[in-house]
């Protein structure tokens, strides 16, 4: 097997298993975050706090590099400006995410739960994901 | 309905830092940006050459789940609304990330991580419209 897929399955786990541990798995945590005018859960602060304090000094040091240990060059995003689909897909993404309190992560890992409406959920995720890439 | 939680900082922040230091295994390792839209986005439309490792970072985001399951007895997901309402939210999210070129793993754990202005103002708006939303469905037209 290619090496490059074992490192993405290693980050692939231990991304699913951080958004387990830290209970980003469960909308419930996630609209209570979002509630601050309700019984505000500030947990997703701490998740989001947490990763930030590693990738803003790690990203910094991996980037000096000149390539990546296992690729050729680094698949990073160039852009710089700010435009209307950058705004309104965020926008929209807020929206859906606030109604279900799903973002894209969480509701892979939790998949396992076999539970129907993270299902229903993630193949609407995919297909709106499919009708975007049409525009 | 709403299901009340409880502050858990010492899990959510140890949660965070695995979720960083995935996010820079696969940047050190593949070169790759940990954002689980774009990831996903590149296997709906996929291109030649470019789809094994977005699958084993798919199966990897999976098996992580099914890990703490077994450890711990399961995850506890409290579904919030009602099926419709799942159905709407996950076409928005899928159609608003694409359109957005990322969510809160791409723009917000990655980009805000280089300082992309780009993220930082998507990041911005999401979390904005998100509040905005629960808010208008708890508090206007709720409860």
């Amino acid at each position: 097997m290619n090496t490059r897929f074992l490192t993405s399955l290693a980050a692939g786990a231990i991304f699913g298993l951080g958004l387990a541990i830290s209970g980003m798995i469960n909308p419930a945590k996630i609209l209570n975050f979002l509630d601050i005018a309700g019984a505000w859960d500030p947990t997703l602060a701490l998740v989001m706090g947490g990763a930030l304090a590693v990738t803003i000094p790690a990203f910094r040091w991996v980037l000096k590099r000149s390539t990546p240990v296992l690729d050729g060059r680094f698949h990073v995003p160039s852009r710089k400006d700010i435009d209307l689909r950058l705004v309104s897909g965020a926008a929209l993404f807020g929206i859906g995410w606030g109604l279900a309190g799903y973002c894209p992560g969480p509701a892979i890992t939790a998949l396992v739960t076999g539970l129907l409406p993270v299902l229903g959920f993630f193949a609407a995720l995919v297909a709106g994901n499919w009708l975007a890439s049409r525009l | 309905m709403i299901t009340a939680t409880e502050f858990t900082p010492i899990s959510g922040l140890a949660g965070g830092l695995l979720i960083g230091l995935s996010a820079t295994l696969l940047l050190w390792a593949n070169g790759r940006i940990a954002g689980i839209s774009g990831i996903l986005g590149g296997l709906i439309t996929p291109s030649r050459g470019d789809t094994g490792w977005r699958l084993a970072f798919m199966i990897g985001l999976l098996a992580g789940g099914v890990v703490y399951s077994l450890a711990t007895g399961g995850m506890d997901v409290d579904i919030q609304v009602s099926w419709p309402w799942m159905l709407v939210g996950g076409f928005i999210v899928g159609f608003g990330t694409r359109l957005g070129s990322g969510c809160t793993s791409g723009h917000g754990v990655c980009g805000v991580g280089r300082m992309s202005q780009r993220s930082i103002v998507a990041m911005c708006t999401f979390m904005l419209t998100a509040g905005l939303t629960v808010f208008a469905v708890r508090h206007v037209f709720g409860g």
